[in-house]
Parts: C-alpha cells; structure tokens; sequence
C-alpha cells in the first residue's frame, strides 16, 4: 500500500504535465466566456457554466487516467501480482481526484468570481466541488478503464463517461444556485454525497472488469 | 506447480492450438515454440489470468508474469520501480537487496537513471532483476531473448537455471533455444483444419 502511493505520488511529481494541463485548460476556458460572453457574466446562468467547465476539465484529465500504465504493462502486473487490485485502483483514483478534483476544488471560488458569482457563495462553490469531484473521478474511472485500449478513446470516453456525469452536474449547479438565492442547501449536499458514495461502492468492481475486458482485447 | 488439462485458448471464438496437456513440476524449465500466431503469448497471458477465453481447464500457482510489455514506468528509476513491484507482492522494501538484483542483471551504473532513458536491452535487464526480487515461484515469460546482447543471453540462461535448481519452473515462450540444460518442450501447432473448412473459411495452404 505504501509502496503503491509512493510510486503515485512519484508519478504526479514527476509528469507535472497531467496536473498542469488540465488546470491551464479550466483557467483558459472560463477566461473565454469571461470574453466571450459578458453578459452572462453574474447572470442566473453561471453556476450552470461553471459545473459546465468542471466537467470538461475532469474528462480531460481522464484520458489519461490508466492509459501509461496500459501502455507499459505496468497495468498488467497490477492485475497478474497484487493479491487485492482493488486497493491499487483505489490508490490511483483517489491520485486522480487529487491531482483534479482537488485542485479544482481550491481553483472553484475563485473561477466563480471571475464568472461574477458574489462572494458569499464562494464556500458553497467549493463546497459542491469538494463532494461532487469524487463522484466524477469515480465515474470516470469506469470509462476510462473501458476505452484505455483504444488508440483515439478521448471521445468515446466523453460519450460513455458525461451521460454518467449529469447527476453531479444538475445537484451541482443546484446547490450553487440555492446558495445565490439564499434557500437550504442540504437536499443537494445530501444528493451530492449520495452520489459520490454509491460511486465510491461500483467504481472499483466495475473499473476492475473494465481493465480485464481493455486487457483481453489486445 | 502447474497443470494444463486439454487446454484450448481462444480467439475470436476460434481455438488457436491443439488441446494442450501437460504438468509442471518444481524444478522445472518449460520451453513453449511455435510458429508466429500459434498462441504462445496468448496461452501465457491465459496461465496468468490475463485471458479467459479457454477451453480445458488449468491450475497453477501463484506466478510471475513478464510480457511484451515490461512493466517498467518509465518516469520512475529502476529501483524504484523494483520497490513498486515488491510492494504489489507484499515484500519488505529492502534497497540493498534490490541493488544487488540490479548488480546481478548488470545495470547497477542507470539505478538511478529514469527507466526511459535506459536502451531496449539495459530494460530487459531491469525486468530481469524484478524476477530475482519476487517471491514467485512459477515465472511465465514471454520471448524473455528480445533485444538483450550475447552476455545477457546467457545471464538469462544462467538466472533460469538457477530458479529452476532453487525448486522454481519456468515457463518461457521463445523463437530461439534458451541454453539451459535438462530443459522440456511444448510445441504449440494447429493441425486440425476441418475447423476452418467447418466454418466456411477456404483453407490457406500455400501449395494448393
């Protein structure tokens, strides 16, 4: 298990690229609708657009989510010597959410202010990311495993993955909105928890199953 | 260690060899031949549980298995890929150890070096001192010969054989004989061609 972080927290360290990235991309994009769009700037639209781009962000990211270790046989030995491949999942998925999800997290407020979201909503921005993110690394997991084998599987990963993608996405953008108009934000945390574990109990078996089929087919 | 009873793999719903029957025993060097396309790779990948379209059945052990693919990240340094692949075993994280695995395959000077960096051969080495530093006792290895020069070629000979005296087995897929002695052959050939003329396909015999 130690040796297992070890190895994930080295890879994060050493290919800043696939952290880097995916952050420039979320920066650039809002900017682009900042120009793009004044006049949705601070509209009843923004939560909606912000989800939007977090979305975007978490599928860009997860492209390359198991596609190295597919490529090297790293994936391989994962599943012929670990005694418990769950555990080696769970690690890479939570290296996932934490080298996106997270960041988004702590990127959240600040973007929602770019978008012109008032700033006593900001904790709730971070607060729907905080809960939310995991679900889509979660999730996305799952499409990830399923399209690593194919050469170009970005867009059927978008296809498979954003479908799964809406939940997260409507009690999201909810509970930014219930924070704007100043309602209870407890059904949608409630929501957004739900989703988040009950992706926490599949995702590894069906990310397990997913890389056993990715690995067959070669 | 290891038996295969009437063992089919399949592809495509299509068996790729003649049923195969055999027991290993510990102490055991098996070497698997074949013409390219018999399915030696995909009966390995099947032996280590990487395929599951078979027919017959087997049992084996616990084992080590080294494909095309190496398993080497290449961002990580050779050791710490070997502390990477102990952990997925459950072994102690022991440098010295590892240090003299990578002595022993003779890339100790690029312990420190990212594995991309390393040539094809100077990899193969690095996958070699992870056979040294696993517990398993069944090693499946896949064409194990690529790309490594006269010395290691012989190294491999040398580090089976002594696996092999150690009361390990060693399957190993090969397109040239591995120089070990005492060693069995399983030959892998498809002769029974009514299942293609049973499906429709015309038989490809280049003398027709």
């Amino acid at each position: 298990m130690r040796a297992l972080l070890r190895r994930e927290w080295l890879i994060v360290l050493r290919a800043k690229g696939a952290v880097i990235n995916p952050v420039a991309f979320l920066l650039l994009s809002t900017l682009i609708f900042v120009i793009a769009a004044p006049d949705a700037v601070g509209s009843q639209a923004v939560p909606g657009i912000l989800w939007t781009l977090v979305l975007l962000t978490q599928l860009l990211a997860l492209d390359g989510m198991y596609r190295r270790d597919f490529d090297s046989g790293v994936l391989e030995q994962t599943l012929v010597t670990a005694q418990v491949p769950f555990v080696a999942i769970l690690t890479r998925i939570f290296m996932q959410w934490l080298s996106a999800g997270f960041i988004i997290t702590i990127l959240g407020p600040g973007l929602g202010l770019m978008l012109g979201l008032p700033v006593h909503v900001a904790g709730a921005v971070a607060l729907s990311m905080l809960i939310g993110t995991p679900a889509l690394s979660l999730l996305g997991s799952i499409g990830a495993s399923v399209t690593v084998g194919f050469s170009r599987g970005g867009v059927i990963l978008a296809l498979l993955v954003l479908p799964l993608f809406l939940p997260t996405l409507i009690f999201g953008t909810g509970l930014v909105e219930a924070a704007l108009s100043g309602g209870n934000l407890m059904p949608q945390i409630y929501a957004l928890s739900l989703i988040s574990l009950v992706a926490l109990a599949i995702a590894p078996f069906a990310t397990l199953a997913g890389l056993k089929i990715s690995l067959e087919m070669q | 260690m290891l038996t295969m009873q009437s063992l089919v793999c399949e592809r495509g719903g299509q068996g790729l060899f003649d049923p195969v029957s055999m027991a290993v025993a510990a102490g055991d060097c098996v070497e698997l031949i074949g013409a390219n396309g018999a399915g030696k790779s995909t009966l390995l990948r099947t032996l280590a549980g990487l395929h599951s379209r078979y027919s017959g059945s087997f049992d084996s052990a616990d084992s080590l298995f080294q494909g095309h693919r190496l398993g080497l990240d290449g961002l990580l340094t050779p050791l710490e890929n070997l502390a990477w692949f102990a952990g997925l075993e459950k072994q102690p994280v022991e440098q010295e150890r590892f240090l003299d695995a990578l002595q022993r395959a003779g890339v100790l000077a690029k312990a420190y070096a990212p594995c991309s960096e390393l040539s094809a051969g100077q990899q193969r080495r690095v996958a070699m001192a992870r056979w040294l530093v696993s517990s398993r006792s069944l090693w499946l290895l896949d064409e194990p010969l690529t790309a490594l020069d006269v010395s290691g070629q012989d190294l491999l000979a040398q580090v089976i054989t002594e696996h092999c005296a150690l009361g390990g087995a060693v399957v190993c897929a090969t397109h040239s004989p591995i120089k070990v002695a005492n060693k069995r052959t399983l030959a892998l050939a498809f002769t029974s061609s009514e299942n293609q003329t049973d499906n429709g396909y015309p038989s490809e015999d280049p003398s027709e």
